[in-house]
Formats: structure tokens, sequence, C-alpha cells
């Protein structure tokens, strides 16, 4: 194996988490809720679908134990920020803190336990040609289920009746209520998908990166995946070639340190972040008076009969 | 910012569970501070042991209270302070980044005592403790070695303080002492605990070509990693056999339940002082796991290095050391270099190929 082909598939590993509760994120925002639980809600996927793989034995399980925790964890999200209202940052970071408490205490008996990782792909012939064979037909399922599912997104997104509403509900809820659409309903549901994404994502972790579960695994990689719908600019395209840009740089800059590059390691874990920022200032400067690329009614508070 | 939000979370469930306890007057009140969660399986772990042996040993004599994931930095003062006013009396602080912290709320609480792990920063109600990792450091350079085919060793460090450096020198020291031309390949995570980011490090050394992974932070992700790919490691803070049962050579246990108990018996006697405890493989504050996956020769070299630390006749930091511009740096300790040279080094020893970060 050669070491850009083991770097690929690295990268690839490590940007698939991020690509999935961006993902998932990505449409809670568009529909103008800011969920910043995201890591609290991956946290609970991993600590949830470690337990579920293990008493089941199945990866698929334990995937679908993960999306489940992530989804019930925004559940009491949406009670607060929906159903009463609350402001929606402070919600989210109440999340997080529940999301992390929790998931040690679910997942504390299952600490030092093992399971078999996802199985990687193997189809005859394909995976094993040069070069090209383990990179594209050698992954393990959550990669191919996150791009396909990111086109999905795509697809619902700017190609859909039910699209178009979640966006207009995201862009001025407003004028989508005067319309008829049942603002609150349909945030909900964007709600639960965006923690469902979470938790799946987090489930990756121990389910196929380090099969192990340990309490706060997710190391910030939920608020790298906020960064990341915001580096996007809200657009799915964006958000995969953002995800496997941040994925690329942490482990690039690994490489280059043990080849002995002698580019100082701080900078290059700051990286994305830095990203992040330019984007921001650039995308500022680009939309002019046109508006931000951020859904107008991002963040703010609906209430139906005011 | 998440850190603080757990940590505040983690602290007021800690300090609501401990206030719901029964606290008869006379029991002494023991906090401590961690850096990770206890169930990290590494250098959180071990103090949380540490602590539950010394309540094995002491009993109802003794009430404990931990605060885990706290972050180095503001973060830690806040909680040393809530630990301060929650009344206990001795509080141990288990991470470098806590020593600045630490001797600002030492300061506030004079009747309070305290100990701070790896610092070197002292009071007189503040005192210090940490273990002589290098010298398990020496032994695992002496097994790399000799194991590897390639004579390319990996390294996974966390931060570049004097505890990393030196361990990364003595595992170089001893390398060289049974391979001259052995080489270091030296990864610098910027994190203590990242499970997945030390997984991809570790995958960076191995398709590098290195056939045996050290590490310097503290989960079971590198050794996991090494017994996927077949190749060799060494466990970090912990017995991480579970983890690469075909991979693991041997590992430095950190053993901090007899002198946690001493500490606490000391206060509970009144003869507690503030002292500067730096033990080693003697005083077994370091402890080395059982040598496997390794010939019997390697094996009994390693025995051998290992009896050689103890009585006093190996110095893993024997002068002279070289510098990596070839020259030999001061030796300050006669015959070998000092206390103060080894905890606050900040040079790599020659034949290191890689440049301190920031340096």
């Amino acid at each position: 194996m050669g070491l850009l082909e083991a770097i690929i598939i690295s990268v690839i590993a490590a940007s698939t988490p991020l690509l999935l509760a961006a993902a998932g994120e990505l449409v809670t925002e568009r529909s103008g809720v800011l969920n910043l639980g995201v890591e609290g809600m991956m946290i609970m996927g991993a600590a949830c679908g470690f337990a579920g793989c293990w008493l089941t034995g199945s990866t698929f399980l334990g995937a679908l134990c993960g999306i489940a925790a992530g989804a019930a964890l925004s559940l009491v999200f949406a009670m607060l920020t929906l159903g009463l209202a609350v402001n929606q940052v402070a919600a989210g970071l109440a999340l997080t803190i529940l999301g992390t408490g929790l998931s040690g205490l679910i997942g504390a008996g299952f600490v030092g336990q093992r399971i078999v990782p996802a199985p990687h792909l193997d189809i005859p012939f394909l995976t094993t040609l040069p070069v090209v064979g383990k990179m594209f037909f050698g992954e393990d399922g959550f990669v191919y289920f996150s791009i396909a599912f990111v086109v999905a997104i795509w697809w619902f997104l700017y190609r859909t009746r039910a699209g178009l509403i979640l966006r207009a509900i995201g862009d001025n809820h407003t004028s989508a209520h005067a319309l008829g659409y049942s603002v609150l309903k349909i945030r909900l549901l964007a709600v639960l998908f965006g923690g469902g994404c979470a938790g799946l994502a987090g489930a990756y972790l121990p389910l196929a990166y380090t099969p192990f579960f340990i309490p706060g695994m997710t190391a910030g990689r939920g608020w790298i995946a906020l960064a990341l719908v915001v580096f996007s600019s809200w657009r799915p395209g964006r958000l995969v070639g953002g995800a496997y840009l941040f994925g690329a740089v942490s482990i690039l800059q690994l490489h280059a340190q043990a080849l002995g590059l002698g580019i100082p390691s701080q900078l290059m874990t700051s990286l994305p972040y830095v990203a992040t920022v330019v984007v921001l200032v650039l995308i500022s400067r680009t939309r002019g008076s046109s508006g931000s690329a951020a859904p107008a009614s991002l963040g703010m508070v609906f209430v139906p009969d005011r | 910012m998440k850190k603080f939000m757990i940590t505040a979370a983690i602290a007021a469930l800690a300090i609501a569970a401990t206030s719901f306890g029964a606290s008869a007057a006379d029991k002494l009140k023991v906090g401590f501070i961690y850096l990770g969660p206890i169930g990290d399986l590494g250098w959180t772990y071990r103090h949380e042991v540490g602590r539950q042996e010394m309540v094995k040993a002491l009993g109802d004599k003794v009430e404990t209270t931990y605060l885990e994931n706290v972050n180095e930095g503001p973060d830690a003062e806040r909680s040393i302070v809530q630990l301060a006013r929650a009344g206990n009396q001795l509080i141990f602080t288990t991470s470098f980044g806590y020593m600045d912290p630490t001797v600002k709320v030492a300061k506030q609480f004079p009747k309070i005592k305290f100990e701070h792990a790896t610092g070197f920063k002292r009071a007189p109600n503040l005192g210090t403790y940490a273990g002589r990792f290098y010298e398990g450091r020496y032994i695992q350079g002496v097994i790399a070695g000799k194991m590897s085919k390639k004579g390319v060793l990996g390294y996974i460090g966390s931060f570049p303080i004097p505890e990393v450096i030196s361990g990364i020198n003595a595992t170089m020291l001893g390398a060289q002492s049974v391979n001259p031309n052995i080489k270091l390949k030296i990864i610098w995570v910027n994190t203590w605990f990242d499970p997945g980011k030390e997984a991809d490090a570790a995958k960076a050394l191995a398709d590098q070509g290195v056939d045996i992974i050290m590490q310097h932070t503290d989960s079971p992700a590198a050794m996991q990693v090494a017994a996927q790919r077949g190749i060799l490691a060494f466990g970090q803070d912990s017995d991480m056999i579970k983890f690469g049962p075909k991979a693991q050579l041997t590992a430095i246990i950190d053993n901090w339940g007899p002198y946690y108990t001493q500490q606490a018996k000391a206060v509970l006697d009144g003869t507690w002082k503030a002292g500067d405890t730096w033990d080693g493989l003697k005083q077994k504050m370091v402890v080395m796991a059982p040598y496997t996956n390794m010939p019997d020769d390697v094996k009994a070299l390693a025995e051998k290095t290992e009896a050689a630390i103890i009585d006093g006749s190996l110095r893993p930091f024997k002068c002279p050391v070289y510098g990596q511009d070839g020259k030999p740096v001061e030796c300050k300790g006669g015959t070998h270099l000092d206390a103060g040279q080894i905890l606050g080094m900040n040079f790599y020893v020659k034949g290191v190929d890689d440049k301190i970060p920031g340096k």
C-alpha cells in the first residue's frame, strides 16, 4: 500500500463523521433553527451506538441506536426551543452539557469493552485493483452512505417541494406561516433529522474509527461540524468539499510531522478554523447588500400566534 | 467553551453528589481534580485507581470528591476553589497545567493542603509529586531498539513540555544503547486526549514505515491501531494489553495509590509537610507491565535494565549526554544530569531528528 493511498484512506475516515454531523445540522439550520448541541448529540450517539453494537453484535443495529439516541436528545432541544420558545443558543449549549454527562453515565459500563469494527467492503476484482481499489471500493459502509446521503439532501433541498418549503421557513418563518405552512412541525422534523445525523456521526467513532468507547471521545468534532456548516455557506455541495478539506488538513499535518517537514503542528491544527473565518469574510464581501448566505430566520424564535 | 460547560456541569454534579453523602465531622475530606474522564483508561484512570486504593486503605477516615474533565487554564482555578470551599482539607491537582491555578488557590486558602502532580512550584501548603516516568521510557527504548526490524520508532507526543521531552530523550538513549543508528519519528497531536486523533497519528506513523509505536497521550487508540496493523506498541499510564494482546511489549503504569494513602495519613496524623516527591521504579510509583510479545533474550535484557535502574547502577541520563548539536550538555549532577535538568528538559538528545515545536 503506497503512502498516498494510505493517507487518502485515513482522510476519508476522518472526514466521514464530520460530513454526517454537518449534513444533519445543515438541514436543521436551513429550517431556521440553530442547534449548537451537535457535540452532545454526537457523544450520545457514540455511547448508545457502542452499547447497541456490543449488546447485539451488529454494527447496523449499533448505528440505529446511535441515530435514535441523537434524535432523542434533539427532541429535548425541540421541546425547549420550539415548544417553549427558549433561546436556541442557550438550549444548544445546555444540550451539549446534558449529552456529555448522560453519555458518560450510559457508557460507563462499556468502557474497556471491545467490539468488532465495522467491516470494510470487499468487492471481488474491484477492491483488489491497484491504487484505486482500496480507496474507492474498500471503505466501510458509513463512508458510502455519507456521500449518497449528502446527494440525497441536496436533491431534497433543491429539487423537491418539501425542500423548498423547508428553505422558505428558514428564510422567513412569518411569511411561510402566513401561507399556511406549519413552521413548528417542519422545524421539529428538521431538528430530529439533525439529531439523528449527529447521533450517526457519533456512532461512527466507536463503531468504525476507534472500536472502543471512552467518555468524551468525540473530542470537539461536533464543534468542527458546526464550523463546517458555516464554511459551506449552507450548501450541501460545498459541505462535502469542506468536510474532506477539514479531514485532509488534520491528517496531512500528522504526516507532515512524521516526515519532519518542520511545519509547526499548532498552526496546522488551527487551519480549519482559520479557513472558516476566511470563508465568512469572503461570503460577506461578495454577497454585499443582497443579504448573507445564512438562512434569514436562523436562530430566531417563532411563536405562531404572535 | 465546550470544556468550560462540561466542567461546570460535572463540577455541579460532583459537588451535589458529595453534599448528599453523610459527612462525619472528624473525617478528612480529600479532593481530586482530574484532566480527563475517569474512564480514559490512561492518565486520569490511574489517578482514580489511586484514589480508590486510598479510600480502601483508610476506610471511613476519609471522604473523597473528584472533578473530572477539568480543563487546564482558567477552569482549573474555579474548580480548585470549588473543592476548597466544599471543605476539602487536602486537594490533589493531577496535571501539569494546573500548576499556576493551584499556586494561586493555595495562597487564598493557607489552611488547606495542596498536592500538585508533575509541577515544580511549591509553597508551605503546596507540595509536588511526580513519577520518574523516564526510567520506564529508557527500558522501553532498550526493548524498542532490540525489537525494531526497520530501526524506525514512532512517537506520539501530546505537548512539548519537559516531562514529554525527557521521555523522548530517555527512549532515544535507551534505544541507542542497543542500536546506535535507531531513528525516531515524532508526531505532536497537541492534545492529551482525543482517541480519533491519537489513532490518526498512529496510522500516519505506521503508514510511514514505523514498526514500533510509543505514545505520551492518554487513550488506548494507538495500541489498537498497532494491533490492527500487526506492529508493536507500548501502553501508556495503564496496562493496555487488552487492546493489543499481540502488540503490547510492556506499559508504564502509574501507581499513585500508596502515595495518596501516605499523604492522607500524614494529614490525619498532623505530620503533613509540603514536600517534593519524585519517585520511580524503586519506590514503585512507576511500575512496568509484564514484558510480552518479545523473545526471551530481549525480556531478560529488559529485566536486567529495570533491575539496574532500581539499584541505581544505571542512570538513564548518565553523563555525557549529547545535545542535538553533538556537544555534551552541562553535567550538573556529577555523574548524571540533576533533577532540575530532567524536570526542566527542553532540548533533544543527539540522534533525534526533529525540532521541538515553538522553540
